[in-house]
Order: C-alpha cells, then sequence, then structure tokens
C-alpha cells in the first residue's frame, strides 16, 4: 500500500491540484495584475502602475471601512466566542433536552446571510419605530450594534458545536483527578478545561475574524452601508467601487483593494493562529 | 513522504473547497431563453445574443425572439439581468468568448463606460428607420446607441378618488394646485379614509423615484435657463422648489415621514391599489402593473399629470419624456454576428410582428417610423399633452455623472425625511457632489 502510494501520489493528487491552479492560483495572479491596471472587461486592461494603490490608500471611504470592519470584528468576535463557549459548557452538563437545545442554537446557521439580513432588518426596524428611535439605515451605531447581533446570532450555535466536541474529548480521568485532589469547579474550568480546549478556540477565534473581516451579505441586505457609507465594511466598500461606479479607473481601484484586503485577512490570521497555537497543550 | 503526500492531500482538500466557495460568484442571468444557442450557432447567418436590461419586459422579448428564430431561422439568445445588476452582468458577459451582440446603454454617462465597444451604426438600415436622428447618442461623428423606447412620467392619479375629495384633475395645473389639494386630503385624511400620496419609499427598489426622477426637475429648469443640455456644474437655483415638491409627498403621505426610510417599491404600488393614495409618483412602464387582469383599475379611473414644481409655465407644462433604453451592438463580435444582430433590430421596429410586439406586448412607444399605437393609457395621455401643445419635460436625469451622486443623494435626503439630516445636506450634495463627481468621472 505504502508502496503503490509512493508510486502514484502524483496520479492521485492531479485532479485536485489542477483544480486548485485553475480555480485559485491562475485567477489570483490574473487578479494582481489587473490591480495595476485600468479595464472594463478583463480582456482589455491597460497599465495603470501604482495609481490605484495610492488612491486606495487614500480614499476616506475605504480607511473609514477598514476601522469600521477592525471595530466590528473585535466586539463579534468576543461576543460570539464568550457566548458559544458559555452555552457549550451549560450544554455539556447533564441537563435534560440538551440535544434539542443544540439543535436550536445550530439552526440559525443553516440560513443564508442575505435572508437573515432581511429578515433582522425588518425585526430591527420595527422595534425601532416602536420606540420612536430613526430606523436602522438613518443611524450608523444602530447599524453597527444590528450587525453584531445579527453575526452573534448566526455564528454562536456554530462555534458552540466546536466547542462541545472540545469538552467532550477532554478525557474523564483529568477532571476526575481534579476533583479528587480537591480542585473546585472554577479552578477546574480555568486550569484543566480550558488548556484542553485551546486547539477549539484556536479554530473558533480563527473563523470569527476571518468571517468579520470578510462579512459581505449580511453587511449589504441589513444596512447597504447607509447612512453615507458609514456602515460600509471593507468588502461592500470594494464591491462598490467595482459594480457602483462607470469607468475604466474604478475597476482597478476596486481591485487593489481587494490585493490589499487579500493580504490584511492573511496577515490577521497568521499573527491570530500563532498566538493561540503557542498556547496549545499536548493531550 | 508520508507526510508530503499527507500535506499536498490537505492542500488540495483546501483547494477544493475554495474553489467551491468562489464557484458561487458567477451569479446567474435571471432568466435566458434559447438556452446559449448562440454559442453554438452554426452556419453563416450569425447569431444574436441580446443582453436585456428590462425585467418587466422579459416575457415578451422571449416570445419575439422566438417568433424571428421560427420566421427566419437565425437564433436569438435573450437574457434579461436581474433588477439593478445590469452593468455587472454586462462587464461579466463582455470579457466571455461569446459576448452580447446586443446590449443597453442608461444614456450619454452610461455610453462613455462603454464606447470603446460600441458598433458604428452610421448608414445602417435601422437607423435609417429612427424617427429623428438627433435620438441617438454619438461619440464625435459615430452613431454609438439608439433609443429603443420612449418613456413618460408624471404623478399618476387615481381620479375616482379624487373626486370622491372634491376634486377633478382638470383643477390640478401648477404646483399651488396640487398643494392646495394635497394638503386638503391630509386634514380631512380621516374623514375620507385615504392618503394623498403613497408613500415616497427611500428602499433602494423604491429611491430612483426621487433622487433621479424627480431630481430632474430643478436640473431641467437650470438647464433651460442656462440654454444648455448638460453642465458639469450646477448651482441649484430651484432646490427650494425641489424641496416644496418633496415636502409636499412627504408630509401628505399615507405614513410618517421617519417610516419613509424602510417603505420599498413594492409598498408604494399597494397602497396606490389599495386606494389608499390618490397620488403616485412613477411612469408610464407601470402601467401593467395598476391596470389589467387581477387589477384594481380600469383606464377609466387613472390619469397621469405632470409634476409641477412651481417653475416656469406650468400652465403649458406636459409630463417628462425621454428614455434610458439605448441599443448598442457590440463592435468586437464577429462580423455576421453583427449583421444578424443589425437583420433583428431592424425587423423588430418595421415588421408587423416586431412592432405589435413591441407595442402591445411590451407596452413601449418607439422612436421609429413604424411605430404601431401602444395601448398604453399613460403612452397615449403623454401623446395628447403634446397635442394640445404642451412643452415635454426632457430627461436632464441622464447627465447625471454618476450612480454614486444619485445613491448619496438618496441617502441625504432619507435622513432629510427622517428628521436626522437637514436639508443643507441635501444640497450640499446636490451642488458640490455633482462637481466632484464630474471631476471623478473625467480624471
Amino acid at each position: 500500500m505504502e508502496k503503490a502510494l509512493k508510486k502514484y501520489w502524483p496520479f492521485f493528487v492531479l485532479p485536485t491540484f489542477a483544480a486548485f491552479v485553475i480555480g485559485f492560483i491562475w485567477p489570483f495572479l490574473q487578479g494582481l495584475y489587473l490591480s495595476f491596471c485600468k479595464f472594463i472587461t478583463i480582456d482589455r486592461a491597460t497599465f495603470n502602475g501604482l495609481k490605484n494603490y495610492i488612491f486606495a490608500l487614500t480614499e476616506p471611504d475605504f480607511l473609514h471601512a477598514f476601522w469600521f470592519t477592525a471595530l466590528f470584528t473585535v466586539v463579534s468576535t468576543i461576543c460570539i466566542n464568550l457566548a458559544a463557549l458559555a452555552i457549550a459548557l451549560a450544554l455539556t452538563r447533564e441537563i435534560k433536552g440538551t440535544n434539542i437545545f443544540r439543535s436550536v442554537f445550530f439552526m440559525p446557521n443553516l440560513i443564508g446571510g442575505i435572508v437573515l439580513g432581511y429578515i433582522w432588518q425588518i425585526l430591527f426596524n420595527c422595534v425601532l419605530t416602536l420606540l420612536g428611535k430613526p430606523l436602522l439605515s438613518l443611524h450608523a451605531p444602530y447599524g453597527f450594534v444590528g450587525l453584531v447581533i445579527l453575526m452573534c446570532w448566526q455564528q454562536i450555535g456554530y462555534m458552540m458545536i466546536i466547542y462541545i466536541a472540545g469538552l467532550q474529548s477532554i478525557p474523564g480521568d483529568y477532571l476526575e483527578a481534579a476533583r479528587i485532589d480537591g480542585a473546585t469547579e472554577r479552578q477546574i474550568l480555568w486550569k484543566v478545561k480550558l488548556p484542553n480546549l485551546m486547539p477549539s478556540i484556536t479554530i473558533c477565534t480563527f473563523l470569527s475574524l476571518t468571517n468579520g473581516f470578510k462579512l459581505f451579505d449580511q453587511n449589504l441586505a441589513l444596512t447597504g452601508g447607509d447612512p453615507a457609507h458609514k456602515t460600509e465594511m471593507l468588502a461592500l466598500n470594494i464591491y462598490q467601487t467595482f459594480y457602483g461606479r462607470a469607468g475604466a479607473q474604478w475597476k482597478g481601484y476596486g481591485q487593489a483593494k481587494a490585493v490589499l484586503f487579500c493580504i490584511l485577512v492573511l496577515v490577521i490570521s497568521f499573527c491570530q493562529l500563532r498566538a493561540t497555537r503557542s498556547k496549545e497543550v499536548q493531550q | 513522504m508520508k507526510k508530503t503526500v499527507a500535506r499536498l492531500l490537505s492542500l488540495t482538500v483546501c483547494a477544493g473547497m475554495l474553489t467551491a466557495c468562489g464557484g458561487g460568484n458567477s451569479s446567474a442571468p435571471a432568466s435566458s431563453g434559447a438556452a446559449d444557442s448562440g454559442a453554438s450557432a452554426s452556419g453563416a447567418s450569425g447569431a444574436v445574443y441580446y443582453l436585456n436590461f428590462k425585467p418587466e419586459a422579459d416575457d415578451a422579448w422571449q416570445a419575439l425572439a422566438k417568433a424571428y428564430t421560427e420566421e427566419t431561422g437565425v437564433p436569438v439568445t435573450v437574457v434579461t439581468a436581474a433588477s439593478n445588476t445590469y452593468e455587472q452582468q454586462l462587464m461579466s458577459e463582455m470579457a466571455k468568448s461569446t459576448p452580447p451582440t446586443l446590449f443597453q446603454v442608461n444614456g450619454p454617462v452610461g455610453l462613455s463606460n462603454w464606447k470603446d465597444y460600441c458598433y458604428d451604426l452610421t448608414g445602417t438600415d435601422v437607423m435609417g428607420e429612427l424617427a429623428s436622428e438627433s435620438f441617438a447618442l454619438k461619440d464625435g461623428d459615430q452613431i454609438l446607441a439608439i433609443p429603443y423606447v420612449n418613456e413618460s412620467y408624471g404623478i399618476i392619479t387615481n381620479k375616482t378618488l379624487l373626486a370622491k375629495a372634491g376634486y377633478a384633475v382638470e383643477d390640478i395645473d401648477s404646483f399651488d394646485d396640487l398643494k392646495k389639494v394635497a394638503e386638503d386630503i391630509t386634514t380631512r385624511k380621516n374623514e375620507l379614509g385615504f392618503a394623498a400620496f403613497s408613500s415616497a419609499g427611500m428602499d433602494g427598489s423604491s429611491n430612483w423615484r426621487y433622487q433621479t426622477h424627480l431630481a430632474n426637475m430643478p436640473i431641467y429648469f437650470e438647464y433651460q435657463d442656462k440654454g444648455v443640455g448638460v453642465s458639469e456644474t450646477i448651482e441649484g437655483k430651484y432646490l427650494d422648489n425641489y424641496k416644496a415638491i418633496f415636502d409636499l409627498y412627504i408630509n401628505n403621505s399615507t405614513c410618517e415621514p421617519a417610516a419613509l426610510a424602510g417603505k420599498t417599491g413594492d409598498d408604494s404600488r399597494n397602497e396606490f391599489l389599495a386606494g389608499e393614495a390618490v397620488f403616485y409618483q412613477n411612469g408610464s412602464w407601470e402601467y401593467s402593473n395598476l391596470v389589467g387582469e387581477g387589477k384594481p383599475f380600469t383606464d377609466d379611473d387613472l390619469a397621469m399629470i405632470p409634476i409641477y414644481i412651481g417653475v416656469g409655465d406650468e400652465a403649458n407644462q406636459g409630463l417628462c419624456d425621454g428614455t434610458e433604453n439605448y441599443w448598442c451592438v457590440n463592435g468586437a463580435a464577429k462580423e455576421e454576428d453583427i449583421q444578424a444582430t443589425l437583420d433583428f433590430m431592424y425587423w423588430c421596429v418595421t415588421s408587423e410582428t416586431g412592432t405589435k410586439a413591441m407595442a402591445d406586448d411590451m407596452g413601449f412607444v418607439i422612436p421609429f417610423k413604424g411605430a404601431q399605437e401602444s395601448p398604453n393609457l399613460f403612452v397615449r395621455q403623454d401623446a395628447a399633452y403634446s397635442a394640445a401643445g404642451k412643452t415635454p419635460i426632457s430627461w436632464a436625469f441622464l447627465t447625471i455623472p454618476s450612480q454614486t451622486w444619485k445613491d448619496e443623494l438618496a441617502s441625504v435626503l432619507t435622513a432629510y425625511a427622517a428628521g436626522t439630516g437637514s436639508w443643507d445636506d441635501v444640497k450640499t450634495q446636490f451642488v458640490d457632489g455633482w462637481a466632484s463627481e464630474y471631476a471623478a468621472l473625467n480624471g
């Protein structure tokens, strides 16, 4: 078996590798090239030098979108992970009906972002009308809070499942040994459960960080960037630059922003992976 | 070795996931007719691939394309972009190996984006059929786009309700009249059981009625004063009139001004259909949504009146007349496809089947010599206004520098209506935004 694998592995890897090259590497390189161009359709691009990047880095809306996205990501990552962990801890105790609760909490994840965005928009606007406050698309802070609530509602269930899996894989003897040694529940949580949960925490923070940074559907459906681009996140800003504007130069600007965005997400996720990995323990 | 294999395998698995995600980006067309027959068309006769802008006319275009194929054997594919996604779809379709041979631009500003892709229509048969050469859009001495439909908009009025309130359409021929009637209806709103205006929804599905069509009025009158057809700067001389009409709309509506931010185009139409409002600003394209089978109105119930804003010779003001539907032929298409497309266009505007379909099924009045009379009430009314010597208001909004200008105007108008923004913001966007967008357009 081993021998055959050694001999034929390139053959087995080839189809997916080819798909990877065609579907990812080649378009990525092309995109990189286009970020230095002006174009309307990609087959007629003219070189534009570094102008696109200069524009992207100096546009106030793009910078605002960056800070808005960063703030949103931090807040939503903390909220989602704390809540998901709390629910996971609650649902790994021996209470009746845990399975029902787990399914209920997981369900929002099965609905698409656009649909959720519109549903929550109606909900929020109804509540705001009843309270006599300005609607979601008129007041940026409401838009921000709305996005955080929406993301929490959607993501907590998913992260909860990962945490539950993590908690269940902690060997029972660790907990038993701790109890025999006289550890309190709090000590067990901090000294036994959490260190053993580090792989799950790594995954969950990674997912919620990147999801937060790349958020698009929910942003488009819930606020659409209103009022006046104040709730526009990076992905939506790029989309608006690329499609919302007529003229060859704008496609280049959008492309340059997209490349910057890609690098940013890569850097942030690498840093985060490094930071949480170093805290993982061997079981 | 084992490790390398494992790594490569995991890499390829990831790649599979990534490409699967990437696949979601390719947007499916809203509908397609003779499924990709354009690609596989054989023979020297060429094929036509029309990327249609008007979702409401999709069915009629599909039927017309089929009829043409049956008559001539030339395959015609009609694809309609979903509402608000035309530019996106055009961009991606144009880069394909079988791009649309016939596509649309929305006017001079839209054309500037696509002019390098347009075929020069000078001297073609279809150009010869255009009622006046001045309708076409040119770049230098090249004719690049021709309009295929004329439309008009104004304030659609429910005559039955208006009579209940004690008025008739003839009573309204100035802004002051409109204001008097609307405010009278509002004071008696509870007793009458309906409001003056259907909600001026500022949701994306409806805000074009205010950031584009209503905004046309101050732009048009300023152009008239200056004697120009396009200008890279705007003074905002008639913005107070724009404010007056917008105030009238939002303060005499079915709902509170603060709730307008969330109101959609459907909300507004449904209110009008349900008889909750007398006035509804919209255009001739709305006819099929109001009259016909299963609809509450007949031609006798409705009328379209001009949008009066208290400027100019109001007694002789007509409806707002124009088009933002221009045909362009893709100059990069294969020669036989270009010829097939020109033949198809010619057939649409000259043949019995073509002109009838465009008039009856699509409800268009077409700016070609062979045009048939349309059953559309608003189109006939527009003709009647013109025949009575009233001056139509042209669509000066075609010179609005960008979609961004419109979107940002909508945003400040919404805030103004809700009371979270001021009219000064609207003025700033209108005047300064105009200049900066023109600068961006040229830069």
